[in-house]
């Protein structure tokens, strides 16, 4: 069994309330952390744990912290980024929903090391269940003493509001999710200034991913250095994982960094393998903007060691044979989806939600998405193949913000990997509507190189 | 050591102050140097950075941290540091990337310069000439807007926008109310007034000078004529509009004023903004005192009917080795 830190409790009846967080132990890092340590403290602590952030781009946590601008003066502000709204990750989602609570104490603790006074927590427009119960869960927090002046006596105060957005998956991104917090269009800024120097109304402020921010629950309880010892690497910690797709148990999953691939998809105590006995044939490791994998280059690197769930494992290979960790949402496909077809559905998501701020990717994920839409059915030409790698990587860096990245990303991988079944789709476009390319041969196993003896050195 | 900071841009080092943007060091060399902007306008605060045209490779990041950095920056939102070195017009890798970026402004662009009123003067057609290629690679519907009267001066034709936001920050900036913005996002994004409201005061007729392209035109002058056709000529009026100071070009086709403009300076932003009076209303030559013909630059379309950029002395056409040394200059000149 690997080790539970966020969802420890999640079976226990109730734990969306105060009084069963509490009997269960919570809001001891409040306590912990008000009462005995000091803001520098708490930023240490999560410095050494190693913690990185959840988001997807995995920046280490603490040092987020450590770059927060403090003028005299100026406040500060601390802004939680529940905009989760990437196809295929749900992580978020289940932790606000089932434990409000750990969110919470989080954020008081976060706030209190970065000395916020006033913080957000931004909540996709579409996710109104979990608006509620964070409300609910906050006026409860703040009957109890943990919110509003003078907390628990320490004399620091802190109000927390849940905002919730319009909708819109660029809101995700921490700029635009500031300016769509002021009031104004989400579209992303140009950086620098970042927004540790100037975020929300020009003021220093800091924005975490939820799981980042629950994270520091178990950090400052167990203390960092015990919280750095699960994991491998520099990937530390536990991870909840949002596995989808074609598996017998999809659901979300905490597991401790460095399991290998292999046994979360196949072990019974995770995903319990592919669903109706079908084999695997490609995966997205992270989240939908995140490369694309056939089912051998999952399992193994491609010189035949086994690939681990880690932020390094995960990118072994770079992008000829490698993915992302990105935000945790795993997605399995089995022998009878079409990659050409999910390739064109991820696309269209990116076509929909680019917010049209900057050329490349306004008007190259519409192109991207119209080429694969042909290509799946059936009007396509072997030149949109080449078509598609060209135009992908012209908006591939030449955007203000990583949704142009991101768009690119899962076309270039589904190339890379899948351009048989995008040119079988091109040469039997009647049959690729009825039916699918199959198999072939992306689950082959990938033998361990044998290392041979060089006869010279006898 | 001043504090001025030392920046080579292609090879060529300049002195500018700290704080200056990569393209404003670039426009101090000028030349061709200069990167491409078709949003970036430096009267307007919080411009640029979105068309990505002036994106360039910044091979040094500074003498302190000379590590270059790891993407293509914009230019025009990109400050300066000692020792920078950039490369523009030198590195393929930008070209390879602009050449791109000029593909994806032009995808959902009508090219239909034949009817538009900005062909001559157009920022989109002559970056298309520099970095564009000859034909599209592009094979699906265009997006269609229908035109919109935004105020009885000014027409939008949202097809032709490349959404540089420019107008935007013009009706936020120097209008008084700000009634102008964007609907909707992605490729769907127009550029619109909220339901449709009339912009309607003193400086919005300033949206139709800032735009790159023939999104935004004056009624006045639609279908008038052709920008080559007529004659630009620097004059002013003592205008009672306090934050207008008169200061204009008028375009004549014969006797008549057919348009009035802000005047614009070689990087095709205006001088100074003017008011729509002196814009719209005054369009007599006994309103104006006319100062001179407006300097054309030599490779605009614009100067290629009214001026003579080359007349051979009496000595080259007596002299036949000079006449072979001049050949393709004489030709120039018998054309005119």
């Amino acid at each position: 069994m690997g080790r539970k830190l966020l969802l420890e409790h999640i079976n226990v009846p109730g734990i969306n309330t105060l009084a069963v967080y509490r009997e269960k132990g919570g809001y001891r890092a409040v306590e912990k952390a008000l009462k005995t340590l000091t803001p520098d403290e708490v930023v240490e602590e999560v410095k050494k744990s190693g913690l990185r952030g959840r988001g997807g781009a995995g920046f280490p946590t603490g040092m987020k912290w450590s770059f927060l601008a403090k003028p005299e003066g100026v406040a500060r502000y601390l802004v939680c980024n529940a905009d989760e709204s990437e196809p295929g990750t749900f992580k978020d989602r289940y932790l606000m929903t089932y434990i409000p609570h750990a969110l919470i104490e989080g954020m008081i603790v976060a706030s209190f090391a970065l000395g916020a006074k006033t913080s957000y927590i931004y909540v996709r427009g579409e996710m109104m269940p979990q608006i509620r119960i964070l409300e609910k869960a906050i006026a409860e927090a703040k009957a109890a003493g943990f919110l509003g002046k003078n907390i628990l006596g320490t004399g620091y105060d802190l109000e927390l509001y849940v905002q919730p957005g319009g909708g819109a998956y660029i809101c995700g991104e921490e700029t635009a999710l500031l300016e769509s917090l002021e009031g104004k269009r989400g579209n992303p800024r140009i950086k620098p200034p970042f927004p540790a120097i100037a975020g929300l109304y020009g003021c220093p402020t800091v924005v975490n991913n939820v799981e980042s921010i629950a994270a520091v629950v178990p950090i400052i309880n167990d203390g960092g250095d015990e919280y750095a010892k699960i994991g491998i690497g520099r990937s530390t910690g536990t991870k909840l994982i949002s596995a989808s797709g074609n598996l017998v148990k999809p659901g979300v999953y905490e597991i401790e960094l460095g399991l290998p691939v292999e046994e979360f998809i196949y072990s019974d105590e995770y995903c319990g393998g592919i669903a109706n006995g079908k084999r695997l044939k490609a995966t997205v490791a992270g989240g939908s903007s995140v490369p694309i994998l056939p089912a051998n280059l999952t399992l193994k690197y491609a010189n035949g060691e086994p690939r681990l769930m880690s932020y390094e494992s995960l990118s072994e290979g770079g992008f000829a044979t490698g993915t992302m960790l990105g935000s945790g949402g795993f997605i399995a496909f089995d022998e009878d989806q079409c990659i050409v077809r999910n390739t064109w559905n991820f696309s269209r998501f990116y076509h929909h939600e680019s917010c049209g701020q900057c050329s490349p990717c306004r008007e190259g994920t519409g192109w991207l998405e119209k080429v694969l839409h042909r290509l799946e059915y059936g009007h396509g030409k072997m030149s949109d193949i080449d078509l598609l790698v060209d135009v992908s990587k012209k908006i591939e860096g030449n955007t203000i913000c990583p949704l142009g990245d991101a768009a690119a990303w899962p076309v270039a991988s589904a190339i890379r990997h899948f351009r048989d079944e995008f040119e079988w789709h091109v040469k039997e476009p009647v049959k690729s509507l009825s039916s699918n390319y199959g198999l072939a041969n992306y689950a082959v196993p990938i033998e361990k190189k044998v290392e041979e003896v060089k006869q010279d050195n006898l | 050591m001043s504090d001025l900071m030392k920046v080579t841009i292609d090879g060529i080092t300049v002195e500018v102050a700290p704080g200056t943007s990569i393209l404003n060091a670039a426009r101090q060399i000028g030349g061709d140097i200069v990167p491409p902007a078709m949003c970036y306008y430096s009267k307007l605060e919080g411009s640029g950075g979105k068309c990505r045209t002036c994106i360039v490779k910044v091979s040094k990041g500074s003498e302190k941290d000379p590590r270059p950095m790891p993407k293509l920056v914009a230019s025009c939102r990109t400050t300066v540091m000692d020792g920078m070195e950039v490369q523009n017009i030198t590195s393929p890798e930008v070209l390879e990337a602009r050449n791109g970026v000029v593909e994806m402004l032009l995808i959902n662009h009508p090219l239909d310069c034949p009817i538009c009123d900005q062909a001559g003067e157009c920022d989109l057609q002559n970056l298309g000439y520099e970095n564009g290629l000859q034909r599209t690679r592009y094979e699906f519907e265009r997006r269609t807007f229908e035109r919109i009267d935004i105020g009885d001066k000014i027409q939008l034709h949202m097809n032709r926008c490349i959404l540089c936001y420019r107008c935007v920050f013009t009706a936020d900036q120097i209008t008084n109310k700000r009634v102008h913005g964007i609907l909707n996002r992605g490729d769907h994004s127009e550029i619109s007034t909220y339901i449709q409201t009339a912009v309607d005061n003193d400086f919005s007729g300033n949206v139709i000078d800032v735009c790159p392209v023939g999104a935004l035109t004056d009624k006045t002058f639609r279908f008038k004529n052709r920008v080559w056709f007529t004659k630009p000529v620097d004059a002013h009026r003592n205008c009672d509009h306090e934050k207008c100071n008169g200061k204009v070009t008028l375009w004549y086709k014969g006797a008549d004023v057919l348009r009035v403009t802000a005047r614009k300076d070689q990087f095709g932003e205006v001088e100074e903004f003017i008011c729509n009076t002196c814009r719209f209303e005054k369009k007599a030559t006994s309103d104006w005192n006319i100062e001179q013909p407006t300097a054309i630059a030599d490779t605009s379309v614009i100067a290629s009917n009214h001026y003579d950029t080359f007349r051979p002395l009496p000595v080259i056409k007596e002299n036949l080795a000079l006449q072979e040394a001049n050949k393709v200059e004489l030709e120039k000149s018998t054309k005119f």
